[in-house]
């Protein structure tokens, strides 16, 4: 198995690739269709991010190990402009965009762990990890 | 990809085929509502079964969809929403809470055709 996957994101065609890679390394795991999608959901929630606001980035997919347990973990990161108000953008509705607001806090609540770290000029990086079913 | 969209009677039915990017989403919105114009519909249905993935983008350009149509005076439903989609959907706190679903073409088709009924007598 690959250790790790890297996706440039450019465009939103990259955002669907993104998409499809991950569900292809959750198909060699114990994952549910279910937990396969929420992670894909989430997955083209920060590489939309990207494509919005950076204009280009990477998504980094590898698989982690906890117990008997095998998920997936996201990394996405960009050299864009970065979030002012992290805190904010993590409420639901909040964008300085034209979207919905509901892609971070969403992202979120579609995985198991979550973690942003974003610095006006220094650009967003995002990891999130889904968890597989026990083995 | 271009998404087909076939006129049947009053209905047009935009069948989406695979995952869809942005574009594609943007390209979908246009031709329904031009095509809402040119064949005079009085229904939409979009078909989302290959859709495995909704997201926020989508959900949203899909509503604006059915709101725009509204204002042009066709009804839209929207069809065949997986259930891991809906799932994620809730999650990501995704409403379509204005939208008219149904579970299936056929469902959506009958639901369209109730909506022409109730639509006759005030026109008569």
């Amino acid at each position: 198995m690959r250790d790790e996957l890297r996706v440039a994101i450019e465009s939103d065609a990259d955002v669907v690739s993104a998409r499809r890679e991950a569900r292809a390394l959750a198909a060699e795991l114990n994952f549910t269709s279910t937990d396969v999608t929420l992670l894909a959901t989430a997955i083209s929630e920060v590489a939309r991010n990207i494509t919005t606001y950076a204009g280009e980035g990477e998504i980094v997919l590898s698989v982690v190990h906890r117990d008997d347990r095998a998920g997936i973990r996201v990394e996405a990161r960009d050299e864009g402009p970065g979030i002012r108000d992290v805190e904010r953008a993590m409420e639901d509705g909040y964008s300085t965009g034209t979207g919905m607001g509901l892609g971070l806090p969403g992202a979120r609540r579609l995985t198991d762990e979550f973690s942003i770290d974003s610095r006006p000029g220094r650009g967003t990086t995002v990891v999130m990890v889904k968890w597989g079913r026990p083995a | 990809m271009a998404v087909p969209i076939l006129k049947q009677g009053e209905v047009l039915i935009a069948s989406i085929q695979a995952a869809l990017t942005d574009t594609d989403v943007i390209r979908l919105q246009e031709d329904i509502m031009e095509q809402v114009g040119r064949f005079r519909s009085r229904g939409i249905v979009v078909d989302v079964t290959a859709l495995d993935v909704m997201d926020s983008f989508v959900s949203r350009s899909l509503r604006s969809i059915a709101h725009m149509a509204r204002l042009r005076g066709a009804e839209t439903v929207l069809v065949g929403i997986q259930p891991e989609v809906a799932f994620a959907m809730v999650q990501l706190g995704m409403s379509m809470e204005d939208v008219n679903t149904a579970l299936d073409l056929e469902e959506g088709m009958a639901f369209l055709q109730e909506r022409a009924k109730e639509r006759e007598p005030r026109e008569g």
